[in-house]
């Protein structure tokens, strides 16, 4: 698992697993609908400069799943708590694709112990035309269909599932599952919260890859221009998951953007 | 024993499977030509009529974006059927309760079907088939929760006669139900619901209600059964379980002409055929468990077992077919493997089975099986005892 251990926490009938490793100031990562990430090459590379905490969220990895829990406000709701029982402050607040919508909910609450945000490919809004999904159906596509739009090599990057084991593949299927819980109607947005966005009173980057298929610039775009003083940052050559197709460009990005000037 | 005519109300006139990806959802209605579709219904019904009039039950059900079954509103064709008919029972199978935002409203259409068939209705519900998830923009996680929040909350909505309850669960809600009409049978028409499972199929058993699967075959209907037996027992209702609160579903087609039994037979094979779905819309995520699905991403899911020849769908036990003989033989031999049911849900047209096939298949087995089914499994008949067991005692 690199640099970061394993743990778990309790917040109500949630039993959360988190990884947490690293110092410096500390970052909240919050992943997207593929599933935790805390083993990939990129937390390493974050742990070297923050101290690094990445929850699995309920349903996902080894998080248990009550009943009630349905929606990602749930999960803003779990982590404003769960970073109120760490006690962080000046949180550099980074989440990805359903993670991003996540972050998005949680600093519309409240923005008292968040410094920064980077919404990295983020879902959770609705600003196309009535009769269009503005994020493609990935639930009614084939998988090889969803990876094309996902990253921009997808032979890179799909995973060949005669290679994961039988626990991998259980995960996998929990994590889609519970994915498709909490993003299925409305499909994958809120549609209070482009109406809650302009609350957001901290630092914001909007992260894209110029190759993402399910998060189109123009929606970044607006995600950007909803939030008060928000950056839209393109990063070329790659797709939907920055921090996994290059670690290392996503890693600059995000320090450079912790260091900026407020 | 009671024999039902199930007809899927297909629309044949599909253009070659090469030529779309998926026969459910997404195929376009263009393909759809209304007069043809129209003169379709006009047969069906007067199919069911005549089946009603050779003593058979009627059956039918409900599907959603798919020519495989153009009845998307099962409580509308059942109001049609209860007054074109007279006397034969009349199981909607099913309400499809997990894709239904609205259980009160199910509630309310059974009981005014029972009205307006004076008595005759039967009431089933199904989870739903995942491929209609989609279409329904049914969430697909939770779906067993809520088709048993709502069939409690719809049998509560039946038999409460005394002024508004409020419902306030994990997933419907509803303030004052009062409805009106009630039903006409009391203290409610007989309930039925589909399951896959065993352990589905306990749950049916200890609530009593009759459990119904289709198209399992030698392999996973004997598991079904014994699961709503166990259910049955384990809820106290007794150590037999009597053969009319199992209802088997599969495909028959049976003449007096061995070549013309066999010929039908193939025509219904169709339904199989051109069933083309991809894994997408098979298997929606939270729909099957987890197990399941992890299953499916090493070998592929598959819903239904594939029957490509009438001999192979005979051995797997989702087809009786041949001369009346024949099928009491292969009946007889179907019932002993799943320990015994009391309804056989007759799939009797499909596809391309013309009009004149379809009521000779009816009547052949109204007159020539019928008769000997019922002499040979009476209703008093009791579900679970093997012939290997019996033998020993």
């Amino acid at each position: 698992m690199g640099a970061l251990r394993r743990d778990t926490t309790k917040l109500g009938d949630v039993e959360l697993e988190l990884f947490e490793g690293g110092s410096g100031p500390s970052l909240l990562f919050l992943h997207g609908g593929g599933g935790p990430v805390a083993g990939a090459p990129f937390m390493d590379r974050l742990a070297a400069k923050f101290h690094v905490i990445a929850p699995s969220h309920p349903g996902f990895g080894g998080s248990n799943l009550p009943l009630w829990i349905d929606s990602i406000d749930d999960f803003a709701h779990i982590y404003l708590e769960l970073i109120r029982l760490l006690d962080l402050k000046n949180l550099l607040l980074v989440g990805h694709s359903i993670g991003g919508w996540t972050a998005a909910e949680m600093a519309t609450k409240t923005t008292d112990r968040i410094d920064r945000i980077v919404l990295a490919a983020p879902v959770g809004i609705k600003i196309g035309p009535v009769d269009r999904l503005d994020i493609p159906d990935i639930f009614a596509m084939p998988d090889a269909e969803v990876d094309r739009l996902r990253y921009a090599e997808p032979d890179k990057w799909r995973p060949d599932p005669t290679k994961l084991t039988d626990a991998d593949l259980l995960t996998a299927a929990r994590n889609r599952q519970t994915l498709a819980l909490v993003t299925w109607e409305p499909y994958m947005h809120n549609p209070k919260l482009k109406h809650r966005l302009y609350r957001i009173d901290r630092p914001t980057l909007v992260l894209r890859g110029a190759k993402d298929g399910l998060v189109s610039h123009d929606y970044a775009a607006a995600y950007a221009g909803l939030i008060s003083g928000a950056r839209l940052e393109t990063i070329p050559d790659i797709g939907h998951v920055p921090h996994i197709e290059h670690a290392e460009r996503f890693v600059e990005v995000v320090e450079r953007f912790a260091g900026g000037p407020r | 024993m009671k024999i039902w005519h199930f007809s899927e109300t297909a629309y044949p006139f599909l253009p070659d499977p090469g030529g779309y990806e998926s026969v459910r959802v997404d195929l376009p209605n263009r393909y759809y030509d209304p007069e043809k579709g129209a003169a379709l219904f006009d047969r069906f019904i007067e199919e069911w009529r005549i089946a009603e009039a050779e003593g058979l039950e009627i059956m039918l059900n409900e599907h959603h974006q798919t020519p495989t079954c153009v009845d998307p509103a099962g409580p509308l064709l059942l109001t049609a059927l209860a007054r074109v008919t007279k006397t034969a029972r009349l199981l909607i199978l099913g309400n499809p309760v997990a894709n239904r935002r609205q259980p009160v409203r199910v509630a309310e259409e059974m009981a005014f079907a029972d009205i307006l068939s004076h008595g005759r209705i039967e009431i089933g519900f199904v989870r739903g088939v995942p491929y209609e998830i989609s279409p329904a923009n049914s969430n697909p996680v939770y779906t067993n929760e809520r088709q048993w929040e709502a069939i409690d909350l719809i049998l509560k909505a039946l038999t409460s006669h005394d002024g508004p309850f409020s419902h306030e669960g994990r997933f419907f809600h509803a303030r004052r139900v009062n409805i009106w009409p009630r039903p006409y049978q009391q203290p409610h028409p007989p309930i039925w619901v589909s399951t896959t499972s065993g352990d589905g199929a306990a749950r049916v058993g200890a609530r009593g209600y009759i459990q119904a699967t289709f198209l399992t075959g030698y392999g996973a209907t004997r598991p079904v059964f014994e699961g709503y037996r166990r259910g049955w027992r384990e809820a106290g209702r007794g150590q037999d379980v009597p053969i009319d609160r199992l209802a088997y579903a599969a495909f028959a087609f049976c003449s007096p002409d061995e070549a013309r039994a066999r010929e039908g037979a193939e025509k219904l094979l169709w339904h199989i055929a051109i069933n083309k779905i991809p894994a997408h819309y098979q298997n929606p995520p939270g729909y099957n468990t987890v197990e399941a699905s992890a299953r499916g991403v090493k070998r592929g899911l598959g819903r239904f077992p594939k029957a490509p020849t009438v001999d192979a769908a005979v051995e797997q036990g989702i087809m009786f077919a041949g001369t009346p003989a024949q099928v009491l033989e292969q009946f007889d031999k179907f019932y002993d493997a799943v320990g015994g049911f009391g309804h056989l849900l007759v799939a009797g047209q499909s596809g391309f089975l013309s009009h004149e096939d379809t009521v000779h298949g009816i009547r052949t087995m109204a007159r020539e099986v019928y008769p000997r089914l019922k002499e040979r499994y009476p209703g008093t008949a009791i579900s679970g005892q093997f012939r290997e067991a019996v033998a020993a005692q």
